[in-house]
């Protein structure tokens, strides 16, 4: 019974769909933003090497193969990359960092708070901007202003991961064996690329800290955590 | 780990963060005030990048940053649409919600997580019905673990301490370029209560780890931190 409910709830999904369930961290994720210039592949969040900054990594357009094909990938200038930041723990974003391209550079505006949350939003053109040259895989550019440092170019895709296996696994093919042992797996994405937007913010301009979220499923003690995300929005 | 264990360590871990609070104190003085028109950065009383103001040409054209902007895709934690949502119209709904309005995605995500379990045990024998997903090494019984996943979904960095995205001990203070989010997320999922329920040994299927390691990759590297684009 339970298990007719279970098939039922996701609308008679056959087996074979399974296959092509998981294709990465975000990577083509949904057919509405797979291959479009507003396709996250993947992001990260993380202590920079200077411990009282933030590190924000947007990844899209992921996987591009090297050569022409990373060399002739594009941002799009109606696309805005958005970092958001919850800082009281509502998981409504209370400031944003806007990242969008014009000509050769990519703007940067922000942490601020945001004339409007959710789904819609206008660049927040009324705090200063800062800006960088748009990298290639030759020349790399990087700016800082403001304790913030901003890069946006190809990069080499940081995820790992055994995609091809993890279909067979999925569809039940390679039963009972499951995964591949280190020496025998294989890394799909190992010689791919992505474009990177890349923002390192000093931690001062993103306000206090709420309590962990782990605390509302019973995870006590962890350390009060920034709740992040990062959303690709095109002009309307 | 049993998980009254990991709670402990978390709490050892969060009160010694207390004493390590830094203040922020060396952000001031870095403002660039030297112009240089061709250094791919505005700066100084410049316009543009390298245009305008009183050292650079004119800047030619006027940044137009008009227009409303509409949602496309989000992302939180890595994998979460792809692998919880099941159904290309859900993918697509997801990637047009807000986070904080995702309660109806728990039902689907909770379905998808036992059909995995349904079609691998359907794949070695096994009646499905005795085979489910077992609570995991956080302590997450299945509603709750699917509850996190479609409503609480961002990634959770910790300003004062290191970032991990779960390494036994710590967990849940960021994403670092390096954390094997692919076996941490398959343990979650699979890896039951001891976290090695389908590991592999003992007769069980390997499903908590892919067998791929980052390889050759150099997460050492200073900002962009990213390295330089396969060739």
């Amino acid at each position: 019974m339970k298990k007719t409910k279970l098939f039922a709830a996701i609308g008679g999904l056959g087996l074979a769909m399974l296959a092509v369930f998981l294709i990465a961290a975000d990577h083509i994720d949904a057919p509405d933003v797979a291959g479009t210039t507003t396709d996250i592949a993947d992001f990260y969040a993380f202590e920079g090497d200077d411990p009282n900054k933030t590190v924000f990594i947007a990844t899209l357009q992921g996987p591009l193969i090297p050569g022409a094909v990373t060399d002739n990938a594009q941002f799009d200038e109606d696309v805005m990359v958005e970092f958001n930041i919850d800082n009281t723990g509502d998981f409504v974003e209370d400031l944003v960092i806007q990242a969008i391209k014009r000509g050769d550079s990519m703007y940067f505006f922000g942490p601020v708070g945001p004339t409007q949350t959710g789904l819609s939003s206008v660049v927040e053109t009324s705090v200063a901007r800062n800006s960088v040259k748009i990298s290639t895989s030759a020349d790399v550019q990087t700016s800082s202003n403001n304790g913030m440092t901003f890069f946006a170019g190809p990069r080499r895709d940081a995820f790992y991961f055994d995609f091809n296996r993890f279909n067979e696994v999925i569809s039940g093919a390679v039963a009972p064996e499951g995964f591949l042992p280190p020496g025998q797996a294989e890394d799909f994405f190992e010689e791919l690329n992505v474009l990177a937007v890349i923002v390192e913010v000093p931690n001062s301009m993103l306000g206090t800290a709420p309590p962990h979220v782990g605390a509302a499923v019973g995870i006590n003690g962890l350390p009060p955590a920034y709740n992040v995300w990062v959303t690709t929005k095109r002009k309307q | 780990m049993k998980t009254y264990k990991l709670r402990i360590l978390f709490i050892a871990i969060c009160t010694s963060l207390l004493f390590v609070q830094c203040a922020d104190d060396d952000d001031n003085g870095n403002i660039i005030m030297q112009v240089t028109c061709d250094d791919g950065v505005q700066n100084g009383d410049e316009e543009g990048v390298d245009c305008g103001g009183t050292a650079c040409a004119p800047c030619d054209t006027t940044l137009d940053f008009s227009g409303t902007y509409t949602q496309e895709d989000i992302m939180g934690r890595p994998g979460v649409n792809t692998v919880f949502s099941g159904s290309d119209n859900v993918k697509n709904n997801f990637n047009t919600s807000i986070v904080s309005d995702r309660a109806s995605f728990q039902p689907t995500f909770e379905a998808t997580l036992e059909l995995y379990h349904d079609v691998y045990a359907q794949s070695l024998g096994i009646d499905p019905a005795d085979l489910d997903y077992e609570t995991n090494i956080l302590g997450l019984d299945a509603p709750t673990f699917t509850t996190v996943l479609a409503q609480f979904d961002a990634l959770q960095v910790a300003p004062n301490g290191p970032t991990t995205y779960f390494d036994g001990t710590n967990a849940l203070t960021g994403r670092n370029l390096g954390d094997d989010v692919i076996d941490i997320s398959l343990t979650l999922m699979f890896g039951g209560t001891s976290g090695t329920r389908f590991d592999g040994n003992n007769g069980t299927p390997q499903l908590t780890s892919d067998g791929v390691d980052a390889g050759d990759r150099d997460f050492s590297l200073g900002f962009p931190y990213l390295e330089t684009p396969n060739e």
